[in-house]
């Protein structure tokens, strides 16, 4: 997957926003005529308060991801390889001492998927907390690999799991692992949760309260006592 | 979304049992019930996939029946369909950490059977690369090891040391893991130049710093306290199970293909060879075994070196045909692996792919002798036992 920063994405990403796209700083839209001279995020508050949010958030996100391993194969020496002092991958912000997927933000399949293998790894991918990512490592779990042909192997983690960064390699070297997670660091800086998780439209029927019925006379002493019990 | 896919989050770790016991005495007659507890399939203890059921009353273990097959690459299939040259490259994956010695039992057997001679200058490289090879599969466990029983500085080590070699051997063969080196009658190509040289310091730099493993880690009294005395395994057992390697050697069983039934240059490094052996047959038996074999493959790396250094400068591989047919026939050939005995039985019937081609990992047989070994002890020991087995998941499932 190509995560290079393109313009668009270094503008406004809301998905929202009719507006998208790369906006000339301080000079009028023809196309829009009486639209915003000045820059987008200097717009009404609403636009203005999510972008360095985002920008914040996003900054923290991609220097600490937590890692948990799921290491298969031999991939997962390669990863351990990684992990160790000389290729160390802790100084990007990967933490490998995640003590579960419940407190992880990445996944890292590193190893051949098998199919017996493969339910586990979709419940431990639906345990972990959003936003998640996954980084697919080797060949083995992009494609099935050298065992593209075999009964048993699962041709790809990604059937069963949504996955961000395809590392190639078999195994890849710890460095292809560093840039993969470069890689992924890049995607979470240009990420914008309102285009991730686009909000579903809210009627204008949940804001209001039906009003409730009156209660019925001789229930009310009940309601009354359990009241003050509380 | 294709076959073989589940449709919902059916539970990975399958069966359920709970025995629950109402009442003091319900279930034994120490009022504690048996609980069945899964270990894995995804466990930072079972280097990889393994997964293991136990029995439990309390802390201690009633039984275990290890679950294997969730590694299962169907590797033995896949050689049905691959030509002998490929087959190297599929046959050097199951053992992950042994790498150059699995590709050497596949290309010994082809060459038997085509009645192949190999050059000199190959078959001391081969016997150099591979005792390279098994130093690297120890230093794994070697470090690995440590790390399970809560002692994290060890790995650092071991993989410092790891890298060293990696540098040389990727240097010969381009992979860091995966060598893919070995090639029907030698090597894929000549060595780069001044590579010996190379290798003789990576040696020595390695022999210098296993003290860290002598010392630090065999002299340290929590882990001598950890390993001593805990999962004791008879040389019945090793029989009955057909277990292998520097496990059996730890429990006295005095067996090493190497010596007992020497290949490459085994026979002309007899004095240099050290079967190293235990009588105790507990983790630190197993542990001493591995560490004594580390430094004794050192040995053998620069004995390989002094011979190599001499040899008249020759082809390091043969010519081989277009279409590489092995004749019908079938031989089985076993070579001493890092790891225990790997086997390889193969029948061809003339084709350019073999009829069958069987797989004898060392770790299948090694762990199977778990449902032994566990019951009686305790779920803190469990961890420790397991890690002592020095078991590769790509070998239980091949």
């Amino acid at each position: 997957m190509d995560v290079t920063p393109t313009p668009h994405s270094h503008g406004h990403s809301h998905g929202q926003d009719p507006f998208a796209g790369p906006v000339p700083l301080g000079m009028p839209d023809p196309a829009a005529p009486g639209g915003a001279v000045e820059p987008r995020r200097l717009g009404p508050l609403a636009r203005l308060a999510p972008d360095p949010v985002k920008v914040v958030l996003n900054w923290g996100r991609r220097y600490s991801l937590w890692c948990f391993n799921f290491g298969l194969a031999c991939c997962a020496i390669e990863f351990i390889a990684a992990s160790m002092a000389k290729h160390d991958f802790i100084r990007l912000g990967v933490i490998p001492f995640a003590p579960g997927p419940r407190q992880a933000d990445l996944m890292i399949v590193s190893g051949t998927v098998t199919d017996k293998m493969a339910p586990a790894i979709k419940r431990l991918y639906e345990q972990m907390p959003e936003p998640k990512y996954v980084i697919s490592f080797g060949a083995c779990s992009n494609s099935g690999g050298p065992y593209w042909d075999s009964y048993s192997v699962t041709k790809g983690v990604d059937q069963i799991i949504p996955v961000d960064v395809y590392v190639p390699g078999c195994p890849p070297r710890p460095e292809a692992l560093l840039q993969g997670i470069l890689k992924l660091q890049e995607k979470i800086a240009h990420e914008s949760l309102p285009d991730q998780y686009p909000a579903a439209p809210v009627p204008a029927a949940a804001l209001k309260r039906p009003l409730l019925p009156a209660p019925a006379p001789d229930a009310a002493p009940a309601d009354a006592e359990e009241g003050t019990a509380q | 979304m294709t076959t073989g896919t589940p449709t919902s989050s059916t539970p990975g770790s399958g069966t359920r049992e709970t025995t629950v016991g109402i009442g003091a005495g319900a279930a034994t007659e120490l009022g504690t019930s048996d609980m069945v507890l899964n270990i894995g399939p995804q466990h930072p203890s079972t280097h990889g996939v393994l997964r293991i059921k136990l029995r439990l009353d309390g802390e201690l273990i009633t039984a275990a029946e290890p679950v294997v097959g969730y590694m299962h690459r169907g590797a033995e299939k896949l050689f049905e369909a691959r030509d002998y040259r490929q087959i190297v490259m599929l046959a050097n994956r199951h053992d992950w950490l042994s790498a150059f010695a699995n590709e050497l039992g596949v290309v010994l057997g082809v060459e038997r059977m085509l009645g192949m001679e190999v050059p000199v200058r190959a078959t001391w490289t081969r016997t150099l690369l591979a005792e390279l090879n098994r130093v690297l599969n120890h230093l794994m466990f070697l470090g690995s090891y440590p790390l399970e029983l809560g002692g994290i500085t060890p790995v650092f080590h071991a993989f410092h040391e790891r890298e060293q070699l990696q540098a040389v051997m990727e240097e010969a063969s381009g992979g860091r893991m995966h060598y893919m080196f070995n090639r029907v009658g030698g090597l894929k190509e000549d060595l780069p130049a001044g590579w010996y040289g190379r290798v003789r310091a990576a040696v020595a730099s390695v022999r210098s710093r296993m003290d860290v493993f002598d010392d630090l880690v065999l002299g340290n009294d929590i882990f001598r306290a950890r390993t001593r005395d805990v999962g004791v395994l008879a040389a019945a057992l090793v029989h009955a199970y057909g277990v292998s390697g520097p496990i059996a050697r730890a429990s006295g069983v005095d067996f090493d293909l190497r010596r007992d039934e020497p290949y490459l240059a085994y026979p002309e490094l007899a004095d240099v060879l050290k079967v190293v052996t235990r009588q105790e047959g507990d983790c630190l038996a197993r542990f001493e075994c591995l560490l004594e074999q580390a430094h004794n493959s050192l040995d053998l790396a620069d004995a390989c070196l002094d011979r190599l250094a001499g040899l008249e400068p020759g082809p390091i591989n043969t010519r081989l045909p277009k279409v590489l047919k092995a004749p019908e026939g079938h031989t089985y050939t076993w070579t001493e692996n890092p790891l225990g005995v790997n086997g390889y039985y193969l029948v061809s019937r003339g084709d350019k792919t073999p009829w069958r081609m069987k797989l004898r990992s060392a770790s299948y047989n090694n762990i199977q002798v778990l449902g032994e070994l566990l019951p009686g002890t305790l779920v803190a020991d469990m961890v420790a036992i397991l890690g002592s087995l020095f078991f590769v998941v790509g070998d239980i499932d091949k």
